[in-house]
């Protein structure tokens, strides 16, 4: 009860606060419009903000450590507020320079980009920048992925040699040119993880941390899980699986979906009729529910078939996505579909193919590339979840929806150990940054787009 | 208003259709498991007469769509079959058997009803509140810190939330309880503390969504050269919201309250399992975990039946709350 | 005090692409009480801006740098916003461009006239109603006494639109702001909403700010005109003056845009096989008919109007004759032969032979292409020409919408202005060498300045490739530049066909009368005139006629 005697208390006190500020306000800039014309809530804002400020200041500045009876006993609440505090500002300062750093290198339309785009979506970049090196430099990069790479890239850059201008070329064969050396480096470097994803180590139940007094090991900077399996390791291990599978879902999803949508929209007709249908049907079961439903399923045949549960979790949540990337691409396209200029094409004659690769796809890619993070986060999200649930990748793949599982009871020794703790929120705070990031990006994309005033 | 009535008719007779329709996908979806359901809840020690037992029992016999006719016909008296569970114990072991699924459901289903009822008490009043500040107050310091902090909210995932909840307010700091150990006979008050954390999981996701929804119907409406028109009348700000921008904001927000609520059926299972809830969400993972047909097909129903009917009810208060069809020409 | 209102160099500035950039740059502006002042410029001058200015009031995204309005003596740059709200509504009011928009649609018609008296003091409701309900009956709208209780959207545009002008007077406002309350009506609709508003604005001796892009409107409703082009005054004068002799350049070449007429073209030989026949054509959307026996023939190189009101059927008669319509029945002949009824049966010389200029260049060209692949795709479908000798054609059609092909070859259609987006559709349409052009309102969405070069470049093309066109458009001033043939349409039907001479000249048939006499003219007293014409009753039977 005394807490909400405070929080009341509090509230008339930065209401008090509001009125005077504003009273204040404006007699000491002889009655300025900015105070004369200020709303009663908006200096109660101001006021709230300011208190909010102090607060925090205050809390971050509590010792970590305190004396009960005689004891030294450490505060885990302030210890946590600390981490919390400090990766916030970490992360905006890292978003900061990485921002500075594209505004002044680079062709001009990328450094344009960075100088309007906000800082949280330069965060979401750095970010989605970080775990794509990790994923991909997991484990030890084979030779023959550099030479075909190299290959490839010859012939990416030949076949463009005729198609974009002299300027574009040279900034593309730049960006192949420089992917090729960090894959040449980390070659030489190793891989990231310092053991196996599956490699049962000596101890058991290592502490983070590092330090042997607390019950760490240097060998372990986060120690290991409750059968011996390095968590650095398998938390590195697991950007390449939980991400790399997300990101094959969504392709997956995206070619089903994109491909009908806009043969339904192009095409209309019973086609249109027949697929929309179903897909409202497919879309009035919870897609989370069906999923579930679908995996029973298929953890009864992919044994029988031989073929791993996680290729069929891949296929089903595909197949329940497509339906969203479905609707979307079949709306962009039929809004596109009556344009004139789609008009004039068909009266010309043009066949399907041209309508879509030529007329309709280039004018949907930004509305795609849009839903295609927001599809990305959502399929992420859905995987973490199933395998959170115990039904999404299978062991021995690592991947972070299980390790929250299986970690999860180490919260309860906060209070006594805060490092052991924070290895389960290490795996989940995982997912949640890379979601985080990838909406950052997406949001500043649609807001670019719909061409919002700032 | 015959107009009215005749389009919500429609609307009531699309939504059975559907529902009718995804009934016969779920049942379809279940059908395609391999081999037989007998062996599959007998497992490796499955004897012949075992088996037959169960055949005959559950009237496998039977063709596809007679079993299908049977399993809606038993839905419909409120017969949703046996849970395999129950039958292994009863055909092995000779236990007492013949639990009904429908028993091992309603007790759960309302546990669930109940979560769902709090969480909507909590978030639907603040997401709409937070929603319109953040419209009334776009692109000021207030609606981005709005904005970045819905977006973090939104990306993560449920069991994130959940268990930063727990570390905070269960852990480090002992206000409510962690797991939600909820039985019958309990009192109101017990119930909800117990309850709280999972509540206040839900709230923040849901909140998020239901806030972002609402501040860009409000921003969409407040474009509106109707709006304009009102303050060059010389009406004061809050006749403009109340009288001009309300009557109009209606629609939109309860579609947008409405498609939250849908969401929260997804969501209810993660949070469920996190704080080890007896809720259906609960019930629903378990039996897939153990593959027990007859439960997972029921919740899956039921799910989906909650889905179609928040969707439907959002379709229906819209078209009530526009005046265009409230007042044909 | 004899200014009512007085802007004194005025500037404001609109934010885009994270900067302040001007609107408007100083411009002064006084107007005595009952004095009517005409704003006039093409899209882009800031008219609106500088009219909501004029109330005190900028749009999100856009300030006040510098300047005064002051209003009776009050600065309305400085004033608090109580004191504002006390004018708005009260003694400045305003009537928007589109009514249907611009009225609530959750409230009845009369519940939002009464809110700016009820609210500011000035009448009881029970008062406001009735005087409400006199206003509707002041300007002529059907059943006065009982259309204010219906809500917006059971009402038409045209009587909207009289609603919100009597929403307005509903205070007796010293000063009315009008922005270009008639550009989104039908030319009959729009009369009748013109002779009630100068009528109601003369009887309450209202001073008002009547903003329009267009001359004829204004001159028959300002006293005075300011013309504006891009934020600058370009010059002020009373009606009559303005009208009779402009100053600067700019004005003069507003003015003489409604002077280009084509020579008058011989009569077609009896018996010559039209281009494109249209015969007893009937269609519908879905089952709702829309075209009802249709007949019409197009010649080499002449061009036929197909005049009318939205909706009379213009453009699907366009898309009957183009295939994307099949007629229910009758049909349609290119040069003698039967064309099938879908486009998809037609063959590639078929197609290649009518070909279309749309009305929005936006959506016409696709925003993603070059020009130059834009052009340069029906040339290689048709002739199938590639390399050197496709950017030579290229080039040549370049060369012939008069635009400099090295440096419009690799742009894309946002680089370019709206006239110059419209030259690009022609040329994607002569790409195909055909023989006939349909128009669908080529120029209704360009300024007027643009448009004339637009129709100055489809008459030189005509007469150098024997072009015949079909050219649809609700603009008679267009019909009478360009036309050699004119089918008058409405609700489907053709109520009249002829040559151009004859159907401008009397007598008409009743509905062409009408339409030719509602548009308006430079002549100041030209809606006087009219008026007594056709007797002040005359106006309301049109209005009722209407619904």
């Amino acid at each position: 009860m005394s807490t909400i005697v405070w929080i009341v208390g509090a509230l008339v006190v930065i209401a008090a606060g509001g009125y005077v500020f504003r009273l204040l306000g404006q007699m000491l800039t002889g009655n300025a419009p900015k105070y004369r014309d200020m709303s009663f809530g908006v200096a109660f804002g101001y006021v709230l903000a300011v208190a909010l400020v102090i607060g925090t200041v205050w809390f971050y500045l509590q010792p970590t450590v305190v004396e009960v009876n005689g004891q030294q006993t450490a505060v885990a609440s302030v210890t946590f507020f600390r981490w919390a505090v400090q990766a916030v500002i970490l992360g905006s300062v890292a978003a900061y320079w990485f921002k500075f750093v594209g505004k002044n290198f680079g062709p001009e339309a990328s450094r344009k980009a960075f100088r309007t785009m906000p800082l949280t979506a330069s965060f979401g970049i750095l970010i989605i920048g970080v775990y794509t090196f990790v994923a991909i430099f997991a484990g030890q990069i084979a030779v023959t992925t550099i030479i075909g790479l190299a290959i490839g890239f010859m012939v990416i850059l030949a076949a463009s040699r005729n198609r974009l201008n002299k300027d574009s070329h040279a900034g593309i064969g730049f960006l192949l040119f420089a992917i090729l050396v960090i894959c040449s480096v980390m070659y030489f470097v190793g891989p990231l993880a310092p053991y196996g994803q599956e490699e049962i180590l000596g101890a058991a139940n290592i502490l983070p941390g590092g330090n042997t007094a607390t019950g760490g090991d240097p060998a372990y900077p986060l120690g290991t899980d409750s059968i011996g399996r390095d968590i650095l390791s398998r938390l590195i291990y697991g950007a390449q699986n939980t991400v790399g599978i997300a990101f094959v879902t969504t392709v997956l999803a995206f070619a089903i979906g994109v491909t009908l949508g806009f043969l339904a929209a192009t095409l209309g007709g019973w086609l249109d009729q027949l697929l929309s249908r179903a897909v409202d049907v497919l879309m009035a079961i919870p897609s989370l529910i069906f999923a579930l439903l679908l995996m029973t399923i298929a953890s009864v045949w992919a044994p029988r078939l031989g073929i791993p549960l996680t290729y069929f979790m891949v296929l089903i949540i595909a197949v329940i996505d497509s339906t969203r990337v479905f609707r979307l691409s079949r709306a962009v396209a039929s809004n596109i579909v009556v344009m004139d200029y789609i008009e004039a094409a068909k009266l010309r004659g043009e066949g399907l193919g041209y309508l879509i690769f030529k007329e309709i796809l280039p004018n949907a890619t930004a509305p795609l590339l849009a839903e295609f993070g927001l599809r990305f986060c959502f399929v992420f999200l859905t995987i973490a979840a199933l395998s959170f649930l115990g039904v999404g990748i299978q062991p021995p793949l690592s991947d972070w929806g299980t390790m929250v599982k299986d970690l999860a009871p180490f919260i309860n020794f906060a209070q006594f150990a805060p490092l052991a703790a924070v290895t389960p929120l290490l795996a989940a705070g995982a997912i949640a940054l890379l979601t985080v990031a990838v909406n950052f990006v997406v949001d500043w994309m649609l807001h670019k787009s719909s061409g919002l005033k700032e | 208003m015959g107009n009215v009535s005749s389009i919500i008719f429609q609307r009531l007779l699309l939504g059975l259709v559907t529902l009718l329709i995804v009934s016969i996908v779920i049942f379809v979806a279940v059908n395609l498991l391999p081999g037989d359901f007998a062996e599959l809840i007998l497992g490796q020690g499955a004897t012949p007469e075992a088996v037959s037992t169960i055949r005959r029992d559950l009237g496998l016999d039977q063709p596809l769509i007679v079993r299908y006719m049977q399993w809606l016909g038993g839905i419909a008296t409120g017969d949703l079959g046996t849970s395999f569970a129950q039958l292994n114990f009863k055909t092995n072991l000779g236990g007492a058997g013949d639990v009904g699924v429908i028993d091992q459901i309603l007790p759960r289903l309302s546990n669930t009803m109940f979560l769902a009822l709090v969480t909507a008490a909590i978030a639907v009043p603040l997401a709409v509140t937070l929603g319109v500040l953040a419209a009334l107050f776009r692109n000021t310091v207030f609606d981005r810190v709005a904005n970045v902090a819905t977006l973090s909210s939104i990306s993560s995932p449920e069991f994130f939330m959940a268990y930063v909840l727990i570390l905070f307010l269960a852990v480090l700091n002992p206000i409510l309880p962690s797991l939600s150990n909820i039985f019958e006979g309990m009192s109101f008050t017990e119930r909800l503390e117990k309850s709280m954390l999972p509540a206040l999981t839900l709230t923040l996701v849901v909140t998020a969504h239901m806030m972002r929804m609402t501040r860009a119907a409000i921003i969409n409406l407040l474009a509106s050269p109707y709006i304009e028109m009102a303050r060059l009348k010389g009406m004061s700000p809050m006749r403009v919201i109340v009288k001009h921008a309300l009557p109009n904001a209606l629609a939109p927000i309860i579609n947008v309250i409405a498609l939250n609520l849908a969401y929260l059926v997804t969501g209810v299972v993660v949070v469920e399992v996190v704080f080890v809830y007896p809720g259906i969400g609960q019930l629903f993972v378990d039996s897939v975990k153990i593959r027990d047909i007859p439960v997972v097909q029921a919740c899956c129903l039921i799910f989906a039946a909650a889905y179609i009917l928040l969707n439907l009810t959002a379709d229906i208060l819209s078209i009530l709350s526009n005046p265009r069809l409230r007042h044909p020409k | 005090m004899s200014e009512l209102l007085e802007i004194r160099n005025l500037r404001l500035e609109g934010r885009s692409d994270e900067q302040w950039n001007p609107i408007i740059n100083g411009v002064d502006l006084t107007l005595k009480k009952g004095e009517v002042l005409g704003l006039i410029g093409e899209s882009g001058a800031g008219k609106s801006t500088l009219g909501l200015a004029a109330m005190g009031f900028t749009r999100d995204g856009v300030r006040i740098s510098s300047g005064t309005v002051e209003f009776d003596g009050i600065d309305l740059v400085n004033a608090s916003a109580a004191v504002k709200r006390g004018l708005l509504g009260k003694r400045i009011a305003y009537v928007a461009q589109s009514a249907a928009a611009s009225f609530n649609p959750a409230h009845k018609i009369i519940d939002q006239h009464v809110e700016a008296p009820v609210q500011h003091g000035v009448e009881s409701r029970a008062a406001s109603i009735k005087d409400g309900i006199a206003l509707y009956e002041r300007l002529r709208l059907p059943n006065p006494g009982e259309i204010g209780f219906r809500y917006p959207h059971q009402v038409s545009g045209g009587q909207l639109q009289r609603a919100m002008t009597a929403m307005a007077m509903s205070c007796r406002p010293d000063l009315i702001i009008f922005d270009e309350p008639t550009t989104a009506l039908d030319v009959t609709t729009q009369i009748e909403v013109l002779a009630s508003v100068r009528d109601i604005v003369e009887q309450f001796d209202t001073a008002a700010i009547y903003i329009t892009h267009d001359l004829a409107v204004v001159a028959q409703m300002a006293d005075t005109i300011k013309v504006l082009l891009k934020g600058d005054e370009v010059e002020t004068a009373e009606t009559r003056e303005m009208l009779s002799s402009p100053k600067e350049d700019y004005t003069k070449s507003l003015w003489a845009v409604r002077s280009f007429e084509r020579p008058t073209k011989p009569a077609v030989n009896t018996g010559a096989t039209p281009v494109v026949s249209i015969r007893n054509v009937d269609a519908a959307y879905g089952t709702v008919p829309v075209l009802h026996d249709v007949s019409f023939d197009i010649h080499e190189g002449r061009t036929v109007a197909v005049v009318g009101e939205s909706g009379s059927g213009k453009s699907t008669t366009a898309r009957c004759i183009t295939g994307l319509l099949p007629p229910k029945k009758g049909e349609v002949l290119f040069d003698g032969e039967v064309l099938p009824a879908n486009y998809k049966q037609r063959n590639k010389h078929q197609l290649r032979q009518a070909q279309m200029i749309y009305q929005m260049a936006d959506t016409a060209l696709n925003p993603r292409m070059a020009i130059g692949q834009i052009i340069s795709r029906p040339v290689q479908f048709y002739t199938g020409l590639t390399g050197k000798g496709l950017r030579r054609r290229v080039d040549q059609l370049l060369d012939q919408i008069e635009l400099e092909p090295d440096q419009y070859y690799n742009r894309l259609p946002s680089e370019l202005s709206g006239g110059q987006k419209q030259r690009i559709g022609i040329a994607r349409a002569l790409a195909a060498e055909p023989k006939f052009i349909i128009c669908d309102e080529v120029t209704s969405a360009l300024d007027q300045l643009v448009a004339e070069g637009i129709l100055r470049l489809l008459a030189k093309l005509q007469d150098s490739l024997k072009l015949s066109y079909m050219f649809i458009t609700h603009d008679l001033a267009t019909v009478r530049a360009i036309s050699d043939e004119v089918v008058v349409m409405k609700e489907g039907r053709v109520v009249e066909q002829g040559e151009k001479r004859a159907m401008f000249t009397p007598p008409h048939h009743a509905y062409t009368d009408l339409l030719l006499s509602s548009v308006p003219e430079m002549d100041p007293d030209w809606l006087t005139n009219l008026l007594n014409e056709r007797g002040v009753d005359n106006i309301g039977d049109a209005a009722v006629g209407k619904m």
